[in-house]
């Protein structure tokens, strides 16, 4: 178990370089940061010691070190939109995001498994067959659209919840929460309902594939051949050997989530990294651009990490296998 | 006859399973009867095909829909069950009828210790605490001989080895000590050494608590060593049933006969193994009369026309015109 801790973690260190090698590339090819920096007032002279003093004489590989030793102490320079820390930029936006994206995972969750079981338990019965043909809606539907219609809905229509914003938010050390305030909650549903849908529906197809495969299996038969009640070989001995893919599929999801929650922040005008990005490209922000792409990277790369631990955890089989 | 029956754990009458399908129905089963006593095992033989396993799965009540108990009882102690709804069974099985699957490799959850599928078994039909059933978990592992089963009791299936697992397996099959245990191929998936360990376990524990066993096979070498009784099956009918050693030097079926036949002798140098020409029929196609008659060396006009009912012969039952006044 410990070489496998060690090798995943050597793996995802790795990757970490590669990304940061990617977003280090980023200032390269945006052209000169000086000619960016700089206003037209500035003397050749001026230049050639802002080149110096911001280290751009340096080898390139000097630089990539230096880059890769700042992005690892939480250090992505200072944005040149507005002459912030971008550490702090990114921090500031990056609860709002998570929130979207936790809240849409545990709807997608709790929605899903109990659609995915009943339909695979009942197929063949209309209400079965009929989900599985709004799933298909709901994952060839893109969530901008699914955005707009539900705020046409829920908010324009019938005026239930805001269109847009995050509400009231309540501070708790670094954190903004708006789970705390009812504004904060009402904020919340529509925009995590959009971008929960499609995994809403992922989710269930995946289950429903996976538990009709372990019903069929020989395990669940001597199970009803030693007398054990149907709900409990449903939920505890077939969910459980479907619960695998869900949570791969699920982990990997959430680094996608938090990435591209950029459409639904941007529909929603939910104050989130998306929307940072968004605006960091439009001004070719670069060191805010380098910063998000780190950081969502590094979100991905942990999720993948604790998958495959979580993996060993699910299945002993495994456990076994890679001692 | 009738104190033999009464005294049966499990007495079969004129059971019959169909399957209805697109193209009709199937007869898979048609008219079987059989009765197993207290600690007797009755063997139940044929090819793939013939209904045996059918047989086991329609006593336990876990027919894969649409497959149905179309005709005939199941009694069980003197209690009929192919009446009982889901519910009902769900207390049968596991608490009257144990079962044993051929597969030991995929008839336990992965994701489950032992001990927590044995402990799950005996609470759901024996009124015990939780340590209590710890207990009989490991008494009933080491009964079954697992050696350590106090540190096996925690380990996962596949940390054991075939053999083991049947025997966690019957463990499970014996965890609320029913009255009649079903054992589909329990043998066919292990090694030829350790059939022979599972096959006198069986046995013992049947001597043991009185059990009775239905042992499906196509093994006719673990029928000879293990069971009292056989009771031979072709195309979802029973063709003959009677005590081993009898059916196995005397039989009075030709299909029998020619089961027997095919079985090579040791020590006999035999140029061609001998078999039975043609194969079983398809369930939807299977002939008038007897349904073993196109295949049989010795049918008559009688056996094309009219059904053979399955009479007493010898110390057995059998069903062939035969031993019921001429095939002519």
């Amino acid at each position: 178990m410990i070489v496998f801790l060690i090798k995943r973690l050597a793996n995802a260190v790795l990757v970490m370089l590669a990304v940061a090698l990617l977003a280090f590339l980023i200032f390269r090819f945006a052209g000169d940061p000086v000619e960016l920096m700089a206003n037209e007032q500035m003397s050749q002279a001026d230049r050639i010691e802002l080149r110096e003093k911001l280290g751009l004489n340096d080898s390139f590989l000097t630089q990539f070190g230096r880059f890769v030793g700042n992005a690892a102490q939480g250090d992505f320079g200072i944005s040149y939109r507005n002459g912030q820390d971008v550490m702090k930029l990114i921090a500031e936006r990056f609860p709002a995001t998570m929130e979207l994206a936790l809240v849409a995972t545990v709807l997608s969750l709790l929605i899903g498994i109990p659609l995915g079981v009943i339909t695979a338990i009942h197929r063949g019965r209309w209400y079965s067959e009929g989900l599985q043909f709004i799933s298909i809606i709901g994952v060839s539907l893109p969530s901008f659209v699914v955005g707009i219609l539900l705020i046409l809905v829920f908010a324009v229509t019938l005026g239930l919840v805001p269109a847009f914003g995050r509400g009231d938010v309540v501070q708790l050390g670094w954190w903004s929460t708006g789970l705390l305030t009812p504004s904060g909650r009402a904020s919340l549903l529509l925009p995590s309902l959009a971008l929960a849908l499609y995994q809403i529906t992922l989710v269930m197809r995946l289950v429903r594939a996976e538990m009709m495969e372990v019903l069929r299996s020989d395990f669940v038969k001597f199970a009803r051949a030693r007398g054990v009640p149907r709900w409990r070989i449903y939920f505890r001995h077939a969910l459980r050997n479907c619960l695998m893919p869900v949570v791969t599929m699920t982990a990997m999801n959430f680094g996608s989530l938090i990435a591209f929650a950029l459409i639904t922040e941007t529909v929603f005008q939910w104050p989130g990294m998306g929307m940072l990005f968004i605006q960091a490209v439009t001004f070719l922000d670069m060191p805010v651009m380098a910063g998000y792409l780190c950081i969502v990277s590094f979100i991905f790369v942990t999720l993948n990490t604790l998958v495959d631990i979580a993996y060993a955890v699910i299945d002993p089989r495994l456990r076994d296998a890679t001692r | 006859m009738t104190e033999h029956l009464s005294s049966a754990v499990l007495d079969v009458r004129g059971l019959c399973v169909e399957f209805p399908g697109r193209h009709g129905t199937v007869q898979a089963l048609s008219d079987v009867s059989l009765s197993i006593r207290p600690g007797e095992i009755l063997g139940v033989v044929g090819e793939s095909g013939a209904g045996k396993s059918m047989t086991g799965l329609a006593v336990q009540g876990l027919l894969e829909p649409p497959g149905r108990i179309s005709g005939g009882e199941v009694w069980l102690g003197g209690r009929r069950i192919d009446q009982l709804d889901d519910k009902q069974m769900q207390q049968v099985r596991g608490r009257q009828i144990g079962a044993i699957f051929q597969d030991p490799l995929t008839s336990l959850n992965p994701l489950f210790t032992v001990g927590a599928q044995l402990v799950e078994t005996i609470r759901l039909h024996l009124k015990l605490s939780k340590a209590d059933a710890k207990a009989r978990a490991i008494q009933l592992l080491k009964e079954v001989g697992i050696p350590a089963p106090e540190a096996r009791y925690d380990h996962y299936p596949h940390q054991f080895s075939g053999g083991m697992r049947q025997r966690v397996v019957i463990a499970l099959a014996l965890a609320a000590e029913p009255k009649l245990i079903i054992a589909d191929e329990p043998t066919t998936a292990l090694d030829v050494s350790i059939q022979a360990q599972i096959t006198s376990l069986l046995r013992r524990l049947c001597d043991d608590h009185g059990t009775a066993v239905m042992l499906v096979t196509h093994d006719m070498g673990v029928i000879a060593e293990t069971a009292d009784r056989v009771a031979v099956m072709y195309a979802g009918r029973l063709v003959e049933i009677g005590p081993v050693a009898e059916v196995l030097k005397n039989a009075r079926h030709p299909y029998t006969r020619g089961l027997m036949g095919s079985i090579p002798a040791l020590g006999r140098r035999v140029e061609r193994l001998n078999q039975i020409d043609g194969s079983m029929p398809r369930l939807n196609a299977i002939p008038a009369g007897c349904a073993f008659n196109p295949r049989c060396p010795e049918a008559g006009p009688r056996c094309r026309k009219d059904r053979p009912e399955p009479a007493p012969v010898g110390t057995g039952v059998a069903a062939c015109w035969l031993n019921a006044g001429g095939v002519l």
